[in-house]
This record gives C-alpha cells, sequence and structure tokens, in this order.
C-alpha cells in the first residue's frame, strides 16, 4: 500500500527566512502522525503546504496521491483541515456552522442529515443546534470545528495544534475522538506543542527551527536518549536549580512539577556528587530515582546535541 | 491545472452565512438600511440650490418715487428681500461685512430727475463676491430686472415694435427646481457610499477571526466566495435603490419619466462594480478599520465631488475629467437623472451601461485576484 503522505525536501522561506527546511518523511494509511516542536519550529508551516494552502518554495510533497503544489484545488475536496485559531463562524449557530461546510464540501440531501447527526453526536451537542457557537465553552467549539472539518469524511485529516487552550478533560476527550477517525481508518497528521499529546501518536516528527531533528515511534524516540536521568526532591526545587549550574558531570537541570530532573553525563556524571552539591548548598536530597526520559526530555537532549538551545 | 467548476451549492452556501451574519450584525443592518434613508432625508431637505429672498440693503439717496418703484420691482420679483434700508453710504460695508446682506443697491440723487430727462441715469449694485457663484447669479438676475423696469416706464405700457426676443423654455425640469436634480443624483451618491462600506467589512472580518483560513481550506473556489459574498448585498443594494426612489417620487416629488426595469438593471451593474470595489479594498487591506475608512474616501469624496453630482464635469480641467471616467457614481448619476427626469431608454444610455459593465468585471476582477493573493501569503 503507498503513502497516505510522502514528503521530499519540502522547504519554505518567507523572504531570507526558511520557515521549513528540506523536511522529508512519509506517513502510512490510517496512522496518527505528529508534528512535535516549540512555536516557530515550522509545524503550521508544513501543515499549511500539505494541504495545499501555502505553495512549498522547494522540494516536492504528495498527500493523497495528489501533488500539493499542482492539485491543491482537488486536494482540498478529499482532506479535513482545522487550523491554529478556532475558526468556526461564532455568530453561526451550530447547526449553521454544520450546513455551511457541508454546502462547501458538496454533502447534501440524506448523506447531509446523516453526517449532520453524527457530528452533534459526536461534539455532544444535540439539542443544542439553535445555540450560538460563541457562547460554547472552548471544548465543545474545537469537537464541532472537528465535526465541520471531517463532514465529507475525507480520508486524510490536518489538525493544527486542535487542543491549544483546551483543559486537559476537553483534550483527553478530543484524542478519543482521533481515535475513533483513526480506527475507521483516516490518516491523521496532528500537531502539538504538549508532549503528553505527542505521546498519543504512533509516530512522531520532532521539529527545531524548521528541521527535522527526530522521527519514530514516541518508545524508539525515549530510546534516543542514553544520558541517565534522575528525579530529585528537594524543599525548594526552584533555587537547587541555581545550585546545580556548575557541579561537573550535570548537562541539564529542569523544574518537573514539584521535582527536578538532572540529566546526567554518561560518563562523568555522578548522582552521588549531585546530591553532595545539593547538600552543601544548603538543600539536603529528601529521595532521588532515575526515572524514564519523557518526550521533552529527548527532544532537549536532541536539541543539546545540535549545540543548540530550545527557545519558544 | 485541473479544470475547476463554479459550484452554485457552495456559492449559495457562503451567500446563505453572509445574509445570516447580516441579520446578527445590528451596525450592518443599521448601515444597509438606515444610512441609505437618513442620508436622503437629511440631504434632501438640505441641499437646495434655487435662489430666492436672497437678503439685500438699499441706499436710496434719491427718495422719489420712481426710486420706490425701482426697488418694489427688485422685491416683487421674489429673488430678493430688502431687510435693511441704510442712512449713509458708510453703512454699506458694515453690512455687507456682517454677511447680514449679500448685496446692496445703491440709487444715487438725481436718478428719477435723469430718468425723466430722458438721461442715463445708472444705479449702482455692490455685491458680496466671496460667493462667486451666487454673485453672479444675482447680477443676471438685478440686471434683468432692471432693464425690464426701465423699458416699462420708457414705453408707458406702449409696446415696443419688432424686437428680438428669446423665448426660453426649459425642458425635463420646467420648474428648474433644483431638488428634481439632486434627488436622482443623489440616489446614486448614497448607494457609492453604502455598497463599499458595506462590503469593506465583509473579508477583512474573516481574516481578523481566523475563518478565512478555514473557508480557504474547502473546495470553494474564490470566485465563489467573491459572489456568494455579493449576492445577499446586491439584494440590500437593490432594497435601497427601490426605497429611495419611491421616496424620492412621493416625499420630494422628483417625475419619473422613465423604465423602472431599466434602471433596475442599470442598478444591477452599478452595484456590481460598487460591491466588487468594497471586496477588494477588503481583501487587499485584511483590517476591518483601515478598509472602512480607505472605501469611505476612496467611494464617498469621488461619488460626491468628480460624478457631476454638484460640478458639472464638462468644466472640470482635463486631468480631473479623466479621473471622473473610472468614478462609477459618474455613470449612474447619468443613468438615475436621465431615467427620473428625461425618460431616456438604452438607446441613450447604453454607453453608461457599458462603462458600469467594465467597472462592474474590473472590480470583480481586482476583489478575486486580491482574495487570492492574500491566501498565499
Amino acid at each position: 500500500m503507498s503513502a497516505a503522505v510522502a514528503v521530499r525536501d519540502l522547504t519554505r522561506r518567507f523572504g531570507s527566512f526558511t520557515a521549513v527546511d528540506r523536511v522529508s518523511f512519509e506517513v502510512a494509511t490510517g496512522e496518527i502522525f505528529g508534528f512535535l516542536g516549540p512555536n516557530g519550529a515550522g509545524k503550521t508551516t508544513t501543515l499549511k503546504m500539505l494541504t495545499g494552502l501555502l505553495p512549498p518554495t522547494a522540494g516536492t510533497a504528495t498527500v493523497a496521491g495528489l501533488d500539493v503544489a499542482r492539485d491543491a484545488v482537488a486536494l482540498r475536496a478529499r482532506i479535513g483541515y482545522m487550523s491554529q485559531r478556532f475558526s468556526l463562524y461564532g455568530d453561526l449557530t451550530v447547526g449553521e456552522n454544520l450546513e455551511l461546510f457541508a454546502g462547501l464540501y458538496g454533502v447534501q440531501g440524506e448523506r447531509l442529515a446523516h453526517r449532520r447527526g453524527w457530528a452533534l453526536q459526536m461534539a455532544g451537542l444535540q439539542g443544542q443546534e439553535d445555540r450560538m457557537t460563541a457562547d460554547l465553552p472552548l471544548g465543545w467549539k474545537q469537537r464541532l470545528a472537528l465535526g465541520c472539518a471531517v463532514l465529507h469524511e475525507p480520508k486524510l485529516l490536518f489538525l493544527d495544534e486542535p487542543t491549544s487552550g483546551v483543559d486537559p478533560m476537553a483534550r483527553r476527550a478530543f484524542w478519543d475522538l482521533i481515535y475513533e477517525l483513526a480506527a475507521e481508518g483516516t490518516t491523521v497528521l496532528v500537531s502539538t506543542h504538549y508532549m503528553e499529546e505527542a505521546e498519543y501518536c504512533h509516530r512522531l516528527l520532532l521539529m527545531h527551527r524548521g528541521r527535522i531533528i527526530a522521527q519514530g515511534q514516541p518508545a524508539a524516540l525515549r530510546a534516543l536518549m542514553t544520558e541517565p536521568i534522575y528525579a530529585l526532591r528537594t524543599d525548594h526545587a526552584p533555587r537547587a536549580v541555581e545550585a546545580l549550574q556548575h557541579t561537573e558531570g550535570v548537562l541539564e537541570t529542569a523544574l518537573f512539577g514539584r521535582d527536578l530532573h538532572v540529566v546526567l553525563d554518561p560518563e562523568h556524571g555522578d548522582p552521588e556528587r549531585v546530591t553532595a552539591a545539593l547538600q552543601a548548598a544548603g538543600h539536603p536530597v529528601r529521595a532521588i530515582e532515575r526515572v524514564e526520559p519523557s518526550l521533552e526530555d529527548v527532544f532537549v537532549a536532541l536539541v543539546r546535541r545540535e549545540g543548540g538551545v530550545v527557545s519558544g | 491545472m485541473r479544470a475547476h467548476a463554479l459550484d452554485l451549492g457552495r456559492l449559495l452556501a457562503v451567500a446563505r452565512k453572509e445574509a445570516l451574519q447580516l441579520r446578527r450584525d445590528p451596525r450592518s443592518l443599521a448601515l444597509a438600511f438606515l444610512l441609505p434613508l437618513g442620508l436622503l432625508l437629511f440631504f434632501g431637505y438640505a441641499i437646495n440650490w434655487d435662489l430666492k429672498d436672497l437678503p439685500i440693503a438699499v441706499r436710496d439717496e434719491d427718495g422719489t418715487k420712481a426710486s420706490r418703484e425701482l426697488v418694489d420691482a427688485l422685491e416683487g420679483s421674489g429673488f430678493f428681500r430688502v431687510v435693511d434700508r441704510l442712512e449713509s453710504r458708510a453703512g454699506i460695508d458694515d453690512v455687507l461685512r456682517h454677511g447680514r446682506v449679500r448685496a446692496v443697491l445703491l440709487v444715487p440723487r438725481g436718478f428719477s430727475r435723469d430718468l425723466a430727462a430722458g438721461r442715463r441715469a445708472p444705479v449702482q449694485l455692490l455685491l458680496d463676491g466671496s460667493d462667486a457663484n451666487t454673485a453672479i447669479i444675482m447680477m443676471n438676475y438685478a440686471d434683468a430686472i432692471v432693464a425690464r423696469w426701465s423699458q416699462q416706464v420708457v414705453l408707458r405700457g406702449r409696446e415696443l415694435p419688432g424686437l428680438a426676443t428669446a423665448v426660453p423654455r426649459v425642458w425635463y425640469n420646467p420648474t428648474l427646481a433644483s431638488r428634481n436634480m439632486i434627488v436622482p443624483g443623489l440616489i446614486a451618491v448614497i448607494m457609492s457610499i453604502i455598497a463599499a462600506m458595506l462590503t469593506a467589512l465583509t473579508i477583512a472580518r474573516e481574516w481578523e477571526r481566523g475563518t478565512m483560513e478555514q473557508l480557504a481550506a474547502t473546495p470553494v473556489h474564490r470566485l465563489e466566495v467573491v459572489f456568494g459574498k455579493l449576492l445577499p448585498y446586491v439584494a440590500i443594494g437593490c432594497f435601497d435603490v427601490f426605497t429611495t426612489t419611491v421616496i424620492g417620487i412621493t416625499l420630494f416629488a422628483v417625475p419619473f419619466r422613465g423604465s423602472v426595469l431599466l434602471l433596475a438593471a442599470m442598478t444591477l451593474l452599478f452595484l456590481l462594480g460598487a460591491l466588487g470595489l468594497g471586496i477588494f479594498i477588503s481583501a487587499a487591506l485584511k483590517s476591518q478599520v483601515l478598509a472602512t475608512q480607505v472605501a469611505l474616501v476612496a467611494t464617498y469624496l469621488p461619488a460626491l465631488l468628480l460624478s457631476g453630482f454638484i460640478f458639472d464635469v464638462g468644466g472640470m480641467p482635463a486631468v480631473l475629467q479623466a479621473i471622473s471616467r473610472i468614478v462609477p457614481a459618474r455613470y449612474y448619476i447619468a443613468v438615475t437623472r436621465g431615467i427620473f427626469l428625461k425618460g431616456v431608454g438604452i438607446h441613450v444610455l447604453w454607453v453608461q451601461g457599458l462603462s458600469m459593465i467594465i467597472f462592474a468585471a474590473v472590480g470583480i476582477g481586482a476583489a478575486t485576484a486580491a482574495f487570492r493573493k492574500r491566501i498565499a501569503a
């Protein structure tokens, strides 16, 4: 089976700024494929090129068998897209928004009635067709936007940070919907800057400053990280971070909830030395244990290996 | 590129959405329905170029029956009204300077004596030239009235044998009521403003709210978006022209001599161009505030000044005449005045019709092109 999305050396420049720099990857049919990276990493620009909204400066991308640069118009009929900002019409009711997108996607008659009902149920908005969309809580709005984007049952769905600003419960509910769609055979490409969301993806692309720094399954990406990570508990984690700034063998320290995550150099790092340094600085360590790296740790480590710093 | 046929279903989906949003936006509703009526009533009553009862002062140094008869003749014409009788020449400067009167008639001592002796008997008219148009008209009126009066005095009721006289008869607007000219022109000016103002918001709003990106990601063609957005506004524009026309005929008693059908067809052409211009401004500027301001300046001033509404285009310098050719209101004013007052048909107005077709094509084309550019950026 051919790939749902095939991208080769895709590049987009805005003047002298290169937003996306020679990106290549493939997405298999039915896969949930994630783009992870901080703001400005090039995720949105990549998605806009894949949906035919933005012509690439160089490189090629084939989506559902269509070239994004040449067949942008035909492409739009086969895909669903949810843009970064909430972008339904606030001054239309729930039902009117659904009917608008049904009209734009050419969904009519019996199929419209069926899909409309499905979308309302999916978004949990049955009986609320006449509510003004602007008055809905953000989580409901996002699910309605998803419903509008897939009214025409596209084979491919592009979601650009669909859950930004939504509370964790609503975010979880949204991901359940994504799983349902994927289970029915929809290929989903989704960008996010939430690390825990990235874990839900089948495969991931880690992007930084327009480049791919790694790609693979979440577990495989975590395995890329060879540096040991220790979680420490002290009485005052923020001050402990400062205390470890110049400790030998410490590559990285970061706050992780109330704990402190310390990345050690695999050769020169020593957890004993960390404990001693904190003791000397007046921050006795209450507990210390080695932990599995999170995707965030992986991301930071990969950027560090390239000699860069994570920004944004 | 694959051929992509325009789809009526998508076009209507956009039109329906636009109509629903319009219905819920009080600002646009007021702009669409109240502003045209307000402007028509305001301008219809406020603008009046007919001159009558112009205030003048008289310094009568002669103080005879003849001098009093002359003043009566001026006042009896209806064009002048004597509001002040001056005691000395020193007061002349004062009344003119303060603007209490527009002119002063000075009848010198010996006027009646010279007249009786058959000598030249000049009277002097001192005019406030700061309003040159009015001054010229007053000068002509006074000249004519005085000439007629002196003819009567000299002839004392006898007929003058065999003198050539011009007998004027005014067609199309026999009473020369300026309102008859203003109201049809005003409909054109109002519609220019309304059309561009209404649509100036429509695309800029979508950019500001982020809905344009979602729209662009659907298979909708940009021509379908532009025409879909035009449709509700064309309907409103037609309704506005209809109501202002009815009010012009009933309230202002403006004659309507031409074809309703022709006016409707021409209105449609004009609206397509004017609305297209608004959409172009909106698509090009992306900001609602900026687009509204630019739309106002780009339509209001030319429609008011370069359309022939106030100033005759034929009397303008060549440069302004050239600019006026790209002001759609100019053609539409010729159409409304032609249909209202002269009752002319398509055999006369086809030039205007053709001009407006070109303007509509350019306006909508520019709007569509600007729309595409923004999506790519």
